[in-house]
């Protein structure tokens, strides 16, 4: 299948207000390129709940999103913590949040299950210490 | 209905968007909690919240949103403005709860 674009990013870790902005142009792009508008909303879902995850659990990482007419993949990258129960961390309710990021209306435990949700495949590669490569894929 | 008919029958204050209110809004989500209002805020929703934070800016732009109204006097911080402007996203305020503005939406047709 051929690719009709690959786009790079970097999260900035320490930035909430900023938290988002990568999801908002990767949609512009969808929109502009004549994706469904349902599509383009379940890839802006679900990478900004990666993103969001980026900034509160792993200092920022790097995110590159190919686009294919048929594909559209996002592979969110950092080097944070890890994460220690990948079972739990999908559940529902599930957040280690801290209460300052609580009061700004995250942490509510909805990341990761967003994700699975809003995606048409979702893996998620993690080690303690190393950091987390998760990667959605979007039928198109 | 457009954003602005809905302003001006429920008296609510503009603070950013006003150039966009002619937009549609139809249907109504209300909650606090960002991922919750990203999954459940439907293309042209009126978002009814108490968050002020730079953050629903961009929850109201990426899932299309018609426009927010911070309901209980909730005053938008001053980036959120700032932002809401950058974004074209249409936010309002008014000092009734989210269930007198949710009843009143609701009246209308909303």
């Amino acid at each position: 299948m051929a690719e009709l674009m690959k786009l790079h990013y970097e999260v900035n870790g320490d930035d909430f207000t900023r938290a988002g902005e990568t999801s908002s142009k990767v949609k512009k792009t969808l929109n502009q390129l004549g994706f469904n508008p349902e599509v383009v909303r379940k890839v802006a879902i679900a990478m900004y709940e990666g993103e969001i995850n980026m900034v509160i659990h792993a200092d920022g990482g790097e995110i590159d999103v190919a686009i294919a007419p048929e594909k559209i993949t996002v592979v969110m990258k950092d080097v944070g913590p890890g994460i220690p129960d990948l079972d739990m961390a999908m559940t529902e309710g599930f957040s280690t949040a801290d209460h300052s990021v609580r009061e700004l209306g995250f942490g509510a435990g909805m990341g990761l299950p967003n994700m699975k949700k809003y995606s048409d495949g979702l893996n998620i590669e993690t080690e303690l210490g190393k950091g987390t490569t998760v990667t959605l894929e979007f039928n198109a | 209905m457009n954003v602005r008919e809905i302003a001006s029958k429920l008296g609510l204050k503009f603070y950013a968007g006003e150039e966009y209110a002619e937009k549609t809004a139809k249907g109504c989500y209300i909650g606090d909690l960002l991922s919750l209002a990203m999954s459940k805020v439907q293309m042209d929703y009126v978002w009814i919240t108490i968050q002020t934070n730079v953050n629903i800016v961009a929850v109201a732009s990426l899932a299309d949103a018609g426009c927010i109204i911070l309901a209980d006097g909730c005053v938008p911080d001053e980036k959120t403005v700032e932002r809401a402007k950058e974004q074209e996203i249409i936010i309002l305020g008014s000092e009734m709860s989210a269930y007198e503005l949710a009843v009143r939406l609701s009246e209308m047709g909303i």
